[in-house]
């Protein structure tokens, strides 16, 4: 597991939108740069872990870093305007400002993939906090195994970089299975659940890593599959979702049993959290 | 006062004994006492006329650590649209407060665990923290909700204190706990305590100790209740809680804070404020399309779960400290204890 870099949990970062993106009709990306430059050229992040956005004079929410560990230009974050902060994001434009808090948590387990199988599981959105290990295994592409990146969406209009799924379709030892519930016109991948893809998916069960962002029921049934398929406990992990709002494990919120999410997740191995995931309510 | 703390003592107010600022070496009240009872707090007095009768009253050092709210930052933005944060730390008075329990002690201690956690210090409670000179008084009156002999946490002041008094008929008993405690024992002429004295303030602890009626079945409860969380009982708690809130507004060890954005009217600045919060609350589950706890039942399973089984995951013993508030100021009366009985009827056993 990464070791979560510690940075102060105090006052934000005053930021500045360097780039933006618009996804989908909903789902816009914002590249941010830290205004003090000093701070920018020391901030570092793992995969998987999350930043706290700042609007100004709104509040804030807890976004995943997508963008690529090494990539010094600016820090990425792919954003669903569903909630107050999130719409007032959603209407900011390059040069304009915000706050930010970071990065919090524990990422994915990259050391633990050198030489085995990556198989990427995610639904919706969860394909946001996941990116960023596409991102590092392409980067580094010998040290790894098979990847297999396996997207569902509810609706063919929800999937979001349709151009980047299909390159890496194209990658030698590389696998890219979408599924959506509902598809549409000229739309080239299978139309259904996503748990239809499973068994198209080809990988090493007892040499992968498989990790998992999606919906709680999605992701229990993608557990079942991949321990069915023998896939060890240890090698699986989730990034969990939870009301955020302190980020370092303090206002209590996003307690998910004794673990803090925040501090303690958002990525967990299967084994710490399945025994409460079976229970609605925590 | 003289030497230069501000000093919180037992106040009557609205009905309740609260801590309030004396103004006055005088100034601290006779007499007082409190009858308690599920949904129930009743000012009573007490016959015999002592200062500390009292079991204890809805706060007591809680929110002069983690305040009820607080600001944490605030941003300044300029005509160009830049943005300023800076830190806001609070300016706190050293202060001292006479009369609190043993049962607060411990829950100040889990709030130390909690909020000064070994490289995540919070700030704000440390600044606060620091300045807190603390009196405590052995219980000599347990009230009927107390059931802190069972959890191992009173009647009897063991640690975390400056002084701890127990109240005689013929006087105090008074050891201190800290350095700056006998400091302070030291400026005063005191006579020492007879061995007649010390005894009787020991067998006053035992005594309370042995009126409690209350009781929770072990120290340990985590997995005898993660074993049943699908049992019948959270849906009939569930029929009878209002989701007020107020058991965690009254806990010692409940730490749940929101954070809010308060907007100045000119909107050229902003502070970011914290502000206790409940999971009993709608929000407090919330996330982006729906509610992690949408009902009453999931509510007050997390919460109990929380206090006394997973809280030892976290902090290495149970969140519960015995002093019944959560008991008393329930509008429904609804017993922890009560609950817990239910809960694990048949045994504690997984």
């Amino acid at each position: 597991m990464n070791a979560p870099h510690t940075i102060d949990s105090g006052a934000p970062h005053a930021a500045t939108v360097v780039a933006r993106t618009q996804e989908s009709p909903t789902i816009f990306t914002l590249g941010l740069r830290l205004d003090d430059a000093a701070a920018h050229a020391a901030y570092r992040f793992a995969p998987g872990q999350f930043n706290m956005l700042y609007l100004y004079g709104v509040g804030e929410v807890p976004i995943s870093i997508m963008s690529d560990p090494e990539d010094r230009d600016g820090i990425g974050h792919t954003i669903r305007a569903v909630g107050r902060v999130t719409r007032g994001l959603a209407a900011l434009q390059p040069g304009d400002r915000v706050g930010l808090r970071g990065p919090f948590g524990r990422g994915w387990p990259l050391q633990e993939m050198g030489g085995r199988d990556v198989v990427l599981v995610t639904g919706g959105l969860g394909c946001a906090p996941a990116v960023s290990v596409i991102h590092y295994v392409l980067k580094r592409r010998e040290r790894f195994g098979k990847l297999v990146i396996i997207q569902g969406v509810k609706h063919a209009d929800d999937l979001i970089w349709r151009e980047q799924y299909d390159r890496w379709a194209k990658l030698p030892d590389t696998q890219v299975l979408v599924a959506a519930d509902e598809g549409a016109a000229l739309w080239p991948w299978h139309v259904g659940r996503v748990t239809g893809l499973f068994d198209l998916a080809r990988f090493n069960p007892a040499r992968a890593v498989a990790m998992m962002c999606g919906p709680e029921g999605m992701m229990r049934v993608t557990a079942e599959h991949l321990l069915a398929r023998g896939l060890p406990e240890s090698s699986l992990y989730l990034s969990m979702e939870r009301n955020m709002q302190c980020a370092v494990g303090r206002c209590g919120h996003c307690q998910f049993g004794g673990a803090f999410v925040c501090r303690d997740g958002p990525v967990f191995n299967w084994g710490e959290v399945k025994t409460l995931l079976a229970h609605r309510g925590f | 006062m003289q030497l230069g703390y501000q000093c919180l003592g037992p106040a009557l107010e609205n009905g309740a004994i609260v801590m309030r600022e004396l103004d006055a070496p005088d100034g601290l009240q006779r007499g007082l006492q409190a009858e308690q009872e599920p949904g129930r707090y009743r000012v009573t007095q007490d016959p015999h006329h002592r200062y500390f009768a009292w079991a204890n009253g809805p706060q007591a050092i809680k929110p002069q650590v983690f305040a009820a709210k607080e600001s944490l930052w605030r941003v300044e933005r300029d005509a160009a649209g830049r943005l300023q944060f800076a830190a806001m730390l609070p300016v706190v008075p050293k202060q001292a407060i006479i009369g609190v329990r043993a049962c607060d002690l411990a829950a100040l201690a889990l709030q130390d665990a909690h909020f000064l956690r070994e490289g995540r210090r919070d700030a704000h409670y440390a600044q606060r923290r620091a300045q807190l000179f603390l009196v405590a008084v052995q219980c000599a009156e347990p009230a009927a909700t107390c059931f802190c002999a069972s959890t191992g946490d009173g009647p009897t002041p063991t640690a975390g204190h400056d002084l701890a008094l127990a109240e005689l008929a013929d006087g105090f008993v008074i050891e201190a706990g800290s350095d700056k405690g006998q400091a302070v024992l030291d400026a005063l002429n005191l006579s020492p305590a007879t061995s007649q004295q010390i005894e009787a303030a020991r067998r006053q602890g035992e005594a309370a100790a042995a009126a409690q009626t209350r009781g929770l079945p072990a120290r340990n409860l985590r997995d005898a209740l993660m074993s049943r969380l699908e049992h019948l009982r959270w849906d009939e708690v569930a029929a009878r809680c209002l989701a007020c809130g107020n058991c965690t507004a009254v806990c010692p060890t409940c730490f749940c804070h929101a954070e809010v954005d308060v907007p100045a009217l000119d909107g050229e600045t902003s502070q970011h404020e914290r502000i206790w919060d409940s999971c009993f609350g709608e929000t407090h589950g919330h996330l982006h399309g729906f509610n992690v706890r949408s009902d009453i039942k999931s509510r007050y399973r997390q919460w109990l779960t929380h206090k006394l089984a997973t809280w030892h995951d976290q902090f290495g013993r149970s969140g519960c400290v015995g002093c019944g508030r959560c008991i008393a100021w329930c509008p429904v009366g609804i017993d922890l204890t009560e609950e817990v009985a239910a809960l694990t009827a048949g045994g504690v056993q997984p």
